[in-house]
């Protein structure tokens, strides 16, 4: 009830200062399994991406969120888990463990993804090289489709260090499903998908 | 008939006035809905025109905008200015998305939606009219670059600070003299106040929709090709005329006489047009054909400010003549 009421006021809230608009450029809104990757500039993009997809996806549709950062206060955690239902990763790998593990248990219940494959925030123009994430989900699971996402204008909204988030107008593109080729090498791969993203950037 | 009319109490007199232009608005919907099924009949099963498309989406956004309006009428003058406030917001919000800002910035422009944006909404709503006309030209003026300064970048410093302050001044300062109006007492006129926006809004409306259609129909080759593909001299000329016309006609609801509210009506108009041209060499300098941006990259707004910035011209000059001729 209570993250009923959370999820509704932040929504009203993103559409209020964003306005939160999808334009589906390269494939319509559909519950098929999906992993959207996007760039990724500001801790606003997880709540932008989420309220810009359709109430029906969003039920189905996981974000990825750094464990270092979500979970360090009973709030941050509370909203990602009941609210996002957020799929926690640890930025900093240890030894003995995958870290994609979390991921692919998700992607095995049938849970859709959204991903942001340079792995941290970028403020430069263009997003940096992906990480290789990306690649091995897409080896492990050939079924899942793989859409491209540009979020626009969600660093001026709430640039790094502010606290207070002023009114632009925001919108996520999403583009043509991506496919990884049979014998694609792993660079080549995530270059062709981070080509992708930007393309969307000037659609 | 216009001696019953005017014995009614002013309350009753604005409700007869909604009660008319939805009547207008009913009539006008339910002729361009059998429109559709003559012209399916004749030209079978073809889309329907582009003129008459165009002429639709009018209609719609004209019951959308008197729906407002008599919904901020009847909810009372905090809620009026409520709803004012919030396409100040909206009107702010796409200016600021189109201009550039850089990371110092941010200060600023909290400043401008969260402290100026409702301070002068409130002066406005608590009657506080010497305050609300200075406000913005002279406190928020000089409080701007003072944060900017604060904020420590000097690239393009000037630019910045003017393109923040002038979308403040068009979206906030222009737009609060809408409800201003509502709320302003005129000797003789008390609670009448929705009238003389009624006044405004048909006047500027009339004035730019009618330069709109005769620019379809005339074709007239444009005047300043590098601002507006569209502006003609001539088809200005006709639609202050028409404007001017219609505000004599109105002149009725108004506290002025005939020639007087013709007057009034010319100012209005050239205030709301040449506003509305400036917004477009606005426009020309981003690079975009309208604010909503109608498919292309930037936003997904869907162009208010191409909408209301005729109003947002004329409002504030509208405001000040009324006052200066009643010496209020």
């Amino acid at each position: 009830m209570l993250a009923k009421l959370m999820s509704l006021f932040l929504l009203g809230l993103v559409r209020l200062l964003t306005g939160a608009q999808a334009r589906w450029q390269g494939c319509p809104p559909m519950a098929e399994q999906r992993i959207y990757f996007a760039n990724h500039q500001s801790h606003a993009d997880l709540i932008m991406i989420w309220a810009a997809l359709p109430q029906e996806l969003r039920s189905i549709t996981r974000p990825i969120a750094a464990r270092d950062y979500w979970t360090t206060t009973p709030l941050r955690q509370w909203i990602t888990t009941a609210v996002f239902n957020a799929v926690y990763v640890a930025r900093e790998r240890k030894a003995d463990e995958d870290p994609l593990q979390p991921l692919a248990e998700a992607l095995e219940r049938g849970d859709s993804l959204i991903l942001f494959p340079e792995g941290t925030r970028g403020n430069a123009d263009l997003p940096q090289p992906f990480k290789a994430g990306l690649y091995n989900l897409a080896m492990r699971f050939p079924h899942v489709v793989l859409v491209p996402a540009w979020i626009a204008n969600i660093q001026r909204v709430m640039p790094k260090g502010e606290v207070v988030p002023v009114p632009i107008l925001c919108s996520v593109t999403f583009g043509a499903p991506l496919r990884l080729e049979p014998g694609e090498e792993r660079r080549q791969f995530l270059d062709r998908a981070r080509e992708a993203v930007i393309a969307l950037r000037d659609l | 008939m216009n001696q019953a009319l005017r014995s009614l109490s002013p309350t009753q007199q604005v409700a007869a006035l909604f009660i008319f232009v939805f009547g207008i608005l009913v009539v006008v919907s339910t002729a361009a809905f059998l429109l559709t099924f003559r012209q399916r009949s004749t030209a079978h099963g073809d889309l329907p025109s582009d003129e008459l498309k165009d002429f639709r989406a009018l209609l719609g956004t004209s019951w959308f905008m008197v729906a407002v309006f008599w919904l901020a009428w009847a909810a009372g003058n905090a809620v009026a200015t409520f709803l004012f406030a919030l396409l100040s917001f909206f009107a702010l919000r796409e200016f600021i998305t189109l201009s550039p800002t850089r990371r110092a910035d941010h200060r600023g422009l909290v400043l401008a939606f969260f402290v100026v944006l409702p301070i002068q909404y409130w002066l406005v709503g608590t009657g506080h009219f010497d305050l609300f006309t200075v406000f913005i030209p002279v406190y928020v003026f000089l409080a701007i670059p003072v944060i900017s300064a604060l904020g420590g970048d000097t690239q393009r410093f000037l630019e910045r600070n003017a393109k923040l302050q002038w979308g403040i001044t068009v979206c906030v300062y222009g737009m609060s003299h809408v409800p201003a109006l509502l709320l302003l007492s005129f000797p003789d006129y008390e609670g009448k106040g929705a009238f003389m926006v009624f006044f405004l809004v048909i006047v500027v409306q009339s004035c730019m929709l009618l330069q709109h259609v005769l620019t379809r129909r005339l074709k007239r080759p444009p005047s300043h090709p590098e601002i507006s593909a569209s502006f003609n001299w001539t088809t200005w000329a006709l639609g202050m005329v028409l404007g001017s016309i219609v505000g004599g006609l109105l002149s009725f609801i108004t506290p002025f006489r005939a020639w007087q509210a013709i007057l009034m009506a010319f100012v209005a108009c050239a205030a709301g047009s040449m506003g509305h041209l400036v917004m477009k060499a606005l426009k020309r300098d981003r690079g975009i054909a309208a604010w909503g941006n109608r498919g292309a990259a930037v936003t997904g707004a869907n162009g208010l400010l191409d909408r209301v910035d005729a109003l947002c011209f004329a409002a504030p000059i509208f405001f000040h003549s009324a006052r200066w001729y009643f010496a209020i």
